[in-house]
């Protein structure tokens, strides 16, 4: 086992390096640092000393690849695909473009409100969309199973703005159950984020139903759901016994992958809601065009997806005694 | 040159005619496969898809009409045609498409500013003088009363003309980005699939790298980038997007090689690229039909929160992303305004639900087992 995730992990080395790469491609040779400090100094103070200034303060004066200047080792390191682009590999994300901040202490100080919302929303709505679609699954070929499926088909059609928008309205505005946005720490910061957790959970409901009943169809035409009813097992029991237990499978392989993520938090949700999470952080570099903060995000997430790649595949390997660990 | 000849009408006419071109011939072509018959009889006894396919195509129209466009000349006063000094005709800085000349009285009567669904008064007070001389304020009486079946948005200009806008906008990006996508798609998957070996490896390499990728902070970074713009955007949602479909393919592909058929084929000694293009491809492409159309639904909606994030298509073109940016500022206005939202809201629902729908029929009349999304 511990063979496998070695080896697992070490097939993940390319990845992280390829997509170290070309995120540098897309933010380095595309995209010049004299573009980069025009867009951040703006067309005012746009002086050819003003961009050199910029670029010394922000290490983006040195070469590209290889420093000539320099001897030895610092040949190589001395440049910007070093200190910008490696670097990443041992999580030193560097100073933001725009105010100088540290992005390792902000994304570590954000990381919190992120998975306070994250986590819940994400438990509490895996739970709502089995137990839905088990229901559904249960009544197939009813008018309840076809109504079931128009209802999901119809909540996956609207955006997800519109839900987050209205909610907003409705619970915040009208019925003033909840604040309309903010945040706050400790106990005082629950009443913040159970609107976002219930809106998080409506929006995911009508994809995550419909899905969740086409794994318990597959798993209902197998040939050992015939054999618990030739039993003599009742309709419920074979469905939320055998059934539940071997759709697990199908299930957590969608599912494992999504748990790191919950790190990078929602964009939109902790944006609209003005959560200072690891969204909002993104959004608002976005905004500002701080590509420091962007790029450090880009891998975050890539790093955090390919991780629950390697979980996905170490607990189907748990789950399900069928596959060797070759 | 190029590249204002690119984007200049006449090409997107041009391309407008391509596309509906090869959109027929497609269509004869399938009209000759028994299979494609019989998938599209099981899809026209259903109620549902049906209506679902007439709403899509009104939206096709809608679409086609606003991508036909030219510029006219300008007229002089006494209605001559105006001339520059080389003797060239001067033309009007910016086209209008066939839509905005059938709907002339919608893009015309611009009020001042908001006016709620078809009422005779404007939203907002205004300092008026009575027709007795005494100074009020009060709501004044639109220039066209009772005409703006949605509304009128901050500048005045008609809500429902605005939504019809959109429909372009959204048209676009759920289609030009999946044919930038699918050529991606085929040739990466079908080699990948086919060949096997350290091709497959190195294909598979790229794109687990590029979907190991956050997509959404991909396509901002890269609009960023870029300018930002309706091209700008099919083409970083295409790049991001042949993934999924690239796999999808790729094991089928690995499929079909192994199938008696091929194997017939390859013993025949017809050559490897023929064998792709007349064995592999031609099975590949109820995967492709199917992926496409539930794809374009997501597509559409990544375009309003695109808007959000704040790098959409650009104020100067209708669509409901912005629509939806602007709503949310009205929605803190005391009394509200909601009339943008909700026409925003009517269109894209309008849209993505019948295509949803259709796309279940058509994934279940082409392929039950496929329930991969």
């Amino acid at each position: 086992m511990t063979a496998y995730i070695i080896r697992r992990c070490l097939y993940a080395i390319p990845i992280v390096l390829g997509v170290i790469i070309l995120t540098f491609l897309l933010f380095f040779v595309v995209n010049s640092p004299d573009d980069m400090a025009a867009k951040i100094l703006g067309e005012k103070n746009l002086t050819p000393e003003a961009i050199e200034k910029w670029k010394q303060d922000h290490n983006y004066h040195l070469p590209t690849l290889v420093n000539t200047e320099e001897q030895g080792l610092k040949k190589l390191t001395q440049t910007i695909f070093y200190q910008k682009g490696l670097s990443l590999l041992w999580f030193d994300f560097g100073k933001s473009d725009r105010n100088n901040e540290n992005i390792g202490y902000q994304i570590r100080r954000r990381m919190g409100p992120s998975l306070l919302i994250g986590i819940p929303t994400f438990i509490l709505g895996l739970l709502v969309n089995i137990t839905a679609a088990m229901i559904i699954a249960y009544y197939r070929g009813t008018y309840i199973d076809f109504w079931g499926v128009v209802i999901c088909v119809i909540l996956m059609s609207v955006s997800t703005l519109y839900y987050i928008i209205a909610g907003q309205y409705v619970f915040g505005k009208i019925l003033r159950i909840f604040p309309i946005s903010g945040y706050d720490v400790g106990v005082h910061s629950i009443k913040f984020v159970v609107m976002s957790v219930v809106i998080g959970i409506i929006t995911g409901i009508g994809g995550g139903v419909r899905f969740y009943r086409t794994i318990f169809l597959e798993e209902i035409g197998k040939d050992y759901i015939r054999t618990a009813r030739a039993k003599g097992l009742s309709e419920a029991k074979v469905l939320f016994k055998h059934g539940l237990k071997n759709a697990m499978i199908p299930i957590l392989t969608g599912v494992v992958v999504a748990i790191p993520f919950l790190f990078m938090g929602s964009l939109l949700l902790e944006a609209f809601f003005a959560i200072p999470g690891l969204g909002s952080y993104s959004i608002e570099a976005i905004q500002a065009q701080d590509f420091a903060i962007v790029r450090a995000m880009v891998y975050l997430g890539s790093v955090l997806y390919i991780v629950g790649l390697i979980l996905t595949d170490i607990s189907y390997t748990l789950v399900d005694p069928r596959i060797r660990l070759e | 040159m190029m590249l204002e000849f690119f984007k200049s009408y006449a090409f997107q006419n041009i391309f407008v005619a391509v596309i509906l071109a090869s959109g027929a011939w497609l269509i004869v072509k399938a009209r000759q496969k028994q299979h494609w018959v019989s998938a599209w009889r099981q899809i026209r006894v259903k109620k549902l898809a049906m209506i679902s396919f007439v709403i899509i195509i009104c939206y096709g129209i809608v679409g086609l009409l606003d991508s036909i466009a030219w510029r006219d000349g300008v007229y002089g006063e006494d209605g001559s045609r105006s001339y520059d000094k080389q003797g060239e005709r001067i033309y009007e800085p910016t086209g209008k498409s066939l839509l905005d000349r059938a709907f002339v009285f919608l893009r015309e009567n611009t009020e001042k500013t908001y006016s709620s669904p078809f009422a005779a008064h404007q939203f907002t007070k205004e300092t008026m003088e009575q027709p007795d001389g005494t100074i009020a304020r009060d709501y004044p009486p639109l220039k066209h009363p009772r005409t703006h079946l949605l509304g009128t948005d901050k500048a005045g200009g008609d809500i429902l003309f605005r939504a019809l806008k959109g429909v372009r906008t959204a048209l676009i990006i759920g289609g030009l980005t999946t044919f930038i996508a699918i050529p991606f798609a085929i040739l990466f998957g079908v080699v990948a699939g086919f060949f096997g070996g350290w091709v497959d490896d190195v294909i598979q390499y790229i794109y687990t790298t590029l979907s190991s990728i956050p997509g959404i902070l991909l396509i901002v970074a890269f609009l960023l980038l870029f300018d930002r713009g309706l091209f700008q955007i099919c083409v970083i949602l295409g790049i991001t997007g042949w993934t999924g479909l690239c796999r999808l393919l790729r094991a089928e592909t690995l499929k079909l090689r192994e199938l008696d058929y091929v194997q017939a084929a390859q013993a025949f000694g017809v050559s490897t690229p023929m064998i792709l293009l007349r064995h592999i491809v031609p099975n590949l492409m109820h995967i492709i039909l199917i992926s496409f159309i539930l794809r374009f639904s997501g597509l559409v909606m990544s375009e309003a929160i695109l808007s959000y994030i704040g790098v959409g298509v650009g104020p100067e073109t209708g669509s409901w992303g912005n629509m939806i940016v602007e709503a949310q500022y009205e929605l803190g206005r005391e009394p509200i305004v909601w009339w943008n939202l909700l026409a925003s809201f009517i269109f894209m629902f309008g849209l993505v639900l019948p295509v949803n729908l259709f796309g279940d029929a058509a994934r279940d009349a082409l392929d039950p087992r496929l329930r991969t999304r």
